[in-house]
């Protein structure tokens, strides 16, 4: 290929350009056709959107204190390919400064683990034993404020994930899942 | 910048021969469709080359979403038919193109037939053919029960019963190929391994041997 190139300097084509044009330009064409149904079929997932609907705590509004978080149990329907079911989710409830309810996803920001609170034998919110830190790792010691904020100088470096709220008819209800600022 | 990355390539390691001398051979005017229409014939074998790399392809893309699984099997390949986007297409070229490659095969097995293109010296080149027939014939078979559905399995009840005609090793061949006494989850595994994994590296070898052969010796003369 590259012994014949610009003998000809820039006069049209060669054979040998033309034929390679023809030939590439064709198996090009025959990639492209078999490729055509294939890529869509791996791109699938991108092409579907994810929740977008709230769920139901089962927790009033009134009940979420603005001290310490309260844990909320629930059902979220998830499809997962073809299998559908309901899976249990869990999220810390809290009231914040503007009397909003805060409610965030126990995963933690680190390497997601579940992080505990701080709470007494039968489940029931306590001060925690550290100061201010509520909620821990048990991974990598990492720790979180009530309303969880992450310590610094531990390995997370983000607040908790918060869910999305709304409250109808006086119950929390619970949507997608956000990331915070630092 | 193709050119120059080539450039850069070819610099270091000298690839150019390697291709080339892949690449460049004589085509026989005999075997030249634009010089006798009726030359088409052989094409087969490459035509039959063809599909089985688009097999290839689409049964790698489907791997991603099927399950070889008693329970999911079913499920997996009706969400690739009904919800995977083109997901239909895909399967539709993997199930058409079963059939085309056999009869692709067995076309191109006739065109070497009737051109008596196996004869001396290319004896072992129609024997490794005849090797590819029975691997092409292994993949029919295990793809056949994949899908998990009605067709599949009794299909695969009557071939293990076939199986089990053969003389005195009958009965262990069916339990070997059905992995048990029930055909089940360990048939489905076990065919899925063998369509997905032993067969290909066994088609790919072949496949190599053919082509290296007929690269040697070449094309059969005129009739």
């Amino acid at each position: 290929m590259s012994d014949q190139r610009g003998k000809e300097g820039k006069q049209g084509l060669t054979r040998r350009q033309f034929l390679n044009y023809a030939l590439g330009g064709t198996g090009a064409f025959m990639a492209a056709t078999i490729a055509a149904p294939l890529v869509p079929f791996a791109i699938d997932p991108l092409t579907r959107s994810s929740g977008g609907n709230f769920f139901d705590t089962g927790i009033a509004e009134a009940d979420v204190k603005s001290d310490f978080p309260l844990m909320a149990e629930f059902k979220v329907h998830r499809k997962d390919g073809w299998v559908e079911e309901n899976v249990k989710v869990r999220a810390w409830l809290i009231k914040d400064e503007a009397g909003q309810v805060l409610a965030m996803s126990p995963i933690c920001t680190h390497l997601g683990c579940q992080v505990a609170g701080s709470v007494d034998a039968s489940g029931n919110p306590e001060p925690s034993k550290d100061g201010e830190w509520w909620f821990h790792c048990p991974c990598h010691g990492g720790r979180f404020t009530v309303h969880g904020i992450n310590d610094p100088a531990k390995p997370p470096q983000r607040p908790l994930d918060v869910y999305e709220v709304k409250i109808e008819g006086g119950k929390v209800m619970l949507g997608n899942l956000k990331q915070r600022k630092v | 910048m193709l050119k120059k990355t080539y450039d850069w390539i070819d610099e270091r390691l000298n690839i150019t021969p390697i291709w080339r001398d892949f690449a460049d051979h004589d085509v026989p005017a005999h075997v030249n469709p634009a010089n006798k229409m009726s030359a088409f014939v052989y094409c087969f074998g490459g035509l039959t080359f063809l599909i089985i790399v688009t097999q290839i392809l689409s049964g790698m893309f489907l791997a991603m979403y099927y399950v070889p699984d008693i329970v999911n099997a079913y499920r997996s390949v009706q969400y690739i038919t009904d919800e995977v986007l083109l997901g239909n297409i895909v399967r539709g070229m993997h199930f058409w193109g079963a059939s085309l490659v056999i009869i692709m095969m067995f076309l191109h097995m006739l065109r070497v037939f009737f051109t008596g293109a196996y004869k001396a010296p290319r004896e072992l080149n129609w024997v490794v053919g005849v090797l590819i027939f029975f691997v092409v014939m292994g993949f029919g078979f295990t793809g056949y029960l994949l899908p998990w559905d009605q067709k599949a399995y009794w299909a695969t009840a009557v071939g293990a019963q076939i199986a089990e005609t053969v003389p005195v090793l009958g009965p262990y061949i069916k339990t070997l190929l059905v992995g048990g006494d029930i055909l089940g989850a360990l048939t489905l595994t076990r065919f899925f391994a063998i369509h997905v994994f032993f067969l290909p590296a066994a088609l790919l070898g072949l496949l190599g041997l053919h082509f290296i052969m007929i690269r040697k010796q070449g094309i059969a003369g005129p009739l």
